[in-house]
């Protein structure tokens, strides 16, 4: 038998505040990585040249913008969608910067592996949704949800029951845990093979593991960055799909 | 459910005869329950977004000019079934470590 004492959770997300103990003004890793998140968008967007043929770092952001208009708002809102890039580009840009930092070396954590990031943007996209829905049809967008009237009315109630749960509960719901669920999950992964690299390095016969949980932790860290990717556009995507619902209401 | 209560039950009269203290019971109770917690919520996920991909790709070879939308569509119906493998997850993290 052999037992490997795993780090306890409150090791792997809590960190120690960098000033500010105590204060409402207290500053963790987590924060820093949040305002890098932040800066680092922000930075692209000011430094890149506005030519008309794109070079260096103007491709990066015009791809950026690109992406968000093609594979994020066309597919799903349509061309009327388009007001909604500034809002949907800097969600997909501070989501994406969030999670890239799980694997970059010295900060190792995703900011998004807390829950409050998540629920913060979840709680933002539930207002957005509702606000274009009250906007565009008034108080038309809440009865449409709470007595549909495309239902027979026996099954009114019902499916207003469900509907009002699954708009306005359960969708920033799952949008947060989603997020914080992935990334969590992410860096639980490759915190156990990075500590099975550190645990197995023993003059005997176990050592013959360690090949193996190195090479997971590589393949596992190119997958975290193809995962931090993938989040930042799947809650792009159900952003605009929600606004979509919004503006057109079920039929 | 009724081997989930035996495996509870089980694992609690052992806890017992070993003489440990109420907190050691709780977190062998809490392992025992966060395993099988994400075990099960597992399976349902892993079927559905098999299935998913699988239809997905078919469709994407049989009509590759309406690959784009099929991706995205894909991608939206990944996340929502994912949701549920997630939320077990989450379970486990609850059971083990709250």
């Amino acid at each position: 038998m052999i037992a490997v004492d795993f780090p306890s959770i409150q090791n792997l997300v809590e960190w120690k505040n960098i000033f500010g103990d105590g204060t409402f003004f207290a500053f963790n890793k987590i924060g820093l990585i949040s305002v890098l998140a932040l800066l680092i968008p922000v930075a692209l967007f000011l430094f890149a040249k506005k030519d008309a043929v794109p070079r260096g770092l103007q491709n990066v952001t015009e791809g950026a913008v690109e992406f968000v208009e093609n594979q994020v708002i066309m597919p799903t809102i349509g061309p009327d969608g388009m007001r909604f890039l500034p809002l949907l580009l800097s969600i997909f840009l501070f989501i994406f910067f969030g999670n890239i930092f799980e694997v970059i070396p010295t900060f190792n954590m995703p900011a998004n592996a807390r829950m409050a990031n998540p629920l913060l943007l979840a709680i933002l996209v539930w207002a957005v949704f509702i606000f274009v829905g009250v906007k565009n049809h008034g108080a038309k967008y809440f009865i449409e949800i709470i007595w549909p009237p495309s239902v027979p009315v026996g099954l009114r109630p019902l499916v207003g029951l469900i509907e009002t749960l699954s708009v306005f509960i359960l969708r920033p719901f799952g949008l947060a845990v989603r997020l914080f669920a992935n990334m969590l999950a992410g860096h639980i992964l490759l915190v156990t093979f990075g500590w099975l690299c550190v645990v197995l390095f023993v003059p005997n016969a176990l050592a013959a593991i360690l090949p193996f949980s190195f090479a997971m932790l590589v393949l596992l860290t190119g997958f975290e960055i193809f995962v931090s990717f993938l989040q930042a556009f799947v809650f792009a995507l159900l952003t605009a799909v929600y606004i979509d619902s919004s503006l057109h209401p079920a039929h | 459910m009724s081997v989930l209560a035996t495996i509870a039950t089980e694992t609690l009269e052992l806890a017992q005869e070993a003489n440990l203290t109420a907190d050691d019971q709780k977190g062998i109770a809490g392992a025992a329950g966060a395993g099988m917690a994400y075990g099960l919520a597992a399976i349902g996920p892993g079927i559905g977004i098999g299935y998913l991909v699988g239809q997905a790709v078919q469709a994407m070879a049989r009509q590759p000019e309406a690959a784009g939308a099929v991706r995205t569509n894909m991608f939206l119906g990944i996340a929502f079934t994912e949701a549920l493998a997630l939320i077990g997850f989450v379970v486990f993290i609850l059971l083990k470590f709250a």
